[in-house]
């Protein structure tokens, strides 16, 4: 296991060091989050609709797509001088890549996240303060979960010609529970509703987050195989 | 690494069909510490499926690759420790420096030092002094070579190199031959799948036609290249 882990380290830190150079897929993440926001902010009749009723829904439309555009990046980068076939060459356990793969992808999207949550405060003018812990929670569960799959989905779609259009078609469908639940989550949060009405929905996110990255790490080898 | 008796590598009963195309049937072979195996065969006849499913890059549809007496399967990352591939693209990742991209090669095979490996290995590919330059810095020759650096990195026991003479001018490929025969002097096993026979004949112990999907002729390397095109124009179906 430590040896799994040292590799899927060297993985992701590889991966995160090449975004770092270029932040090419985590500036356009990013913009794409802002555009986002701003798209539903100022799409909203503010006479009709409270910032508040439409705030959880656009938060997770932002984080959802904003995900996507990072996630399709994550075995593009495999793709030029069929870099994944040295990958896959050497001595590393086919879990070890999808695991190394899994924690680029968290911390890529976890950045993405942590700079769209402030521009989502800012353009809904959403009073944090008493939320934001639970909220952190909650972003965490949800994109586990969905980061799971689309790193996997991700892995599958690489290898077509239309890598870029594929990813979404696929990995959509499987987000919707994650983003149907965090999305509740999120407005009980806001509305500073006790914790006992949200064990529910936190369970279903934590399954959620069990089931997947179990079945994604065992059916990743499978994945691989030309 | 330890010691071995049996072919380095061996290939039992190979198929693999891509839809109704059946592109490998019934391919064995088996090489021994110091042999080198020269593949030929015309464009498609499967040389380049062959050396992935070879290389554990790819599944066969029926039969099994055993490296030092190890079962290929991803069940067992180490049974693809011995192998080195020279293929058509570089392995490299673009963004990186070859220093770079070689150390990171380094640490997937778990090499005690990555930096000192990445170095000697491209001293070993004549790249000493374009560690700090990026793949897309390189031309298509000089790529070559940095390719093959990646390939002997680890010291593999098995060498696949499929066209592996491909942008090498005439003095890169004379060294390159020279370093594939003290490959093979060290009780390396090497399979070289190319169309460009001259540039590989002298290197070969043994040659192996590929054609219609099968070996259609096997023989140990004899005499001189010339005497031996017209027996691999009729196995090539004429």
């Amino acid at each position: 296991m430590g040896r799994a882990l040292r590799l899927a380290l060297a993985i992701a830190g590889k991966d995160l060091r090449a975004e770092l150079r270029s932040r090419t897929a985590f500036l356009s993440a990013v913009v794409f989050a802002a555009l986002v926001l701003v798209i539903v902010n100022f799409a909203r009749d503010p006479t009709a609709l409270p910032a508040l009723a439409l705030a959880p829904s656009a938060l997770w439309i932002t984080f959802a797509f904003g995900a996507v555009v990072a996630l399709n990046r994550a075995f593009a980068v495999e793709r030029e001088h069929a870099a994944l076939d040295g990958l896959l060459l050497a001595p590393v356990p086919r879990e070890a890549l999808y695991l190394g793969k899994l924690l680029a992808n968290l911390a890529f999207v976890g950045t993405v996240e942590a700079v769209a949550l402030p521009l989502f405060v800012l353009f809904f003018d959403v009073p944090l303060g008493h939320a934001l812990g639970g909220l952190l929670m909650v972003t965490a569960l949800a994109t586990v979960g969905f980061v799971a799959v689309g790193t996997i989905f991700s892995a599958m779609a690489v290898r077509t010609r239309f890598a870029e259009l594929l990813l979404p078609v696929l990995l959509l469908p499987f987000m919707v529970p994650p983003i149907i639940g965090a999305a509740g989550l999120t407005s009980r949060l806001l509305d500073g509703r006790p914790w006992s009405e949200m064990h529910g929905m936190l369970r279903l996110l934590v399954l959620y987050d069990i089931v997947f990255v179990t079945l994604s790490t065992l059916l990743f080898p499978a994945v691989m195989d030309e | 690494m330890q010691p071995y008796d049996g072919p380095l590598l061996a290939a039992t009963d190979l198929a693999r069909a891509f839809g109704p195309h059946r592109v490998l049937r019934g391919i064995s072979l088996s090489i021994d510490a110091g042999e080198t195996l020269l593949v030929a065969g015309p464009n498609g006849a499967g040389k380049t499926t062959l050396l992935r499913i070879l290389a554990g890059l790819m599944r066969p549809g029926a039969g099994e690759v055993r490296v030092r007496g190890r079962r290929l399967s991803h069940g067992d990352p180490d049974a693809r420790r011995p192998i080195g591939l020279v293929s058509h693209q570089s392995l490299l990742y673009d963004d990186r420096t070859h220093a770079e991209n070689l150390a990171f090669a380094a640490r997937l095979y778990g090499l005690a030092k990555p930096a000192a490996a990445a170095r000697d290995a491209l001293a070993l590919a004549g790249l000493a002094d374009r560690g700090g330059a990026t793949p897309r810095q390189l031309s298509r020759g000089l790529l070559q070579r940095a390719a093959i650096a990646r390939a002997l990195l680890h010291q593999p026991a098995v060498l696949l190199l499929d066209e592996p003479f491909t942008g090498l001018d005439a003095r890169a490929a004379a060294q390159f031959r020279d370093l594939l025969r003290e490959r093979a002097a060290l009780g390396r096993a090497l399979v070289i799948v190319t169309h460009q026979l001259a540039e590989a004949w002298e290197l070969a112990s043994r040659v192996a036609v590929l054609a219609g999907g099968r070996f259609a002729l096997e023989l140990p390397r004899a005499g001189a290249l010339d005497d031996f095109l017209p027996r691999y124009a009729g196995a090539c179906g004429g």
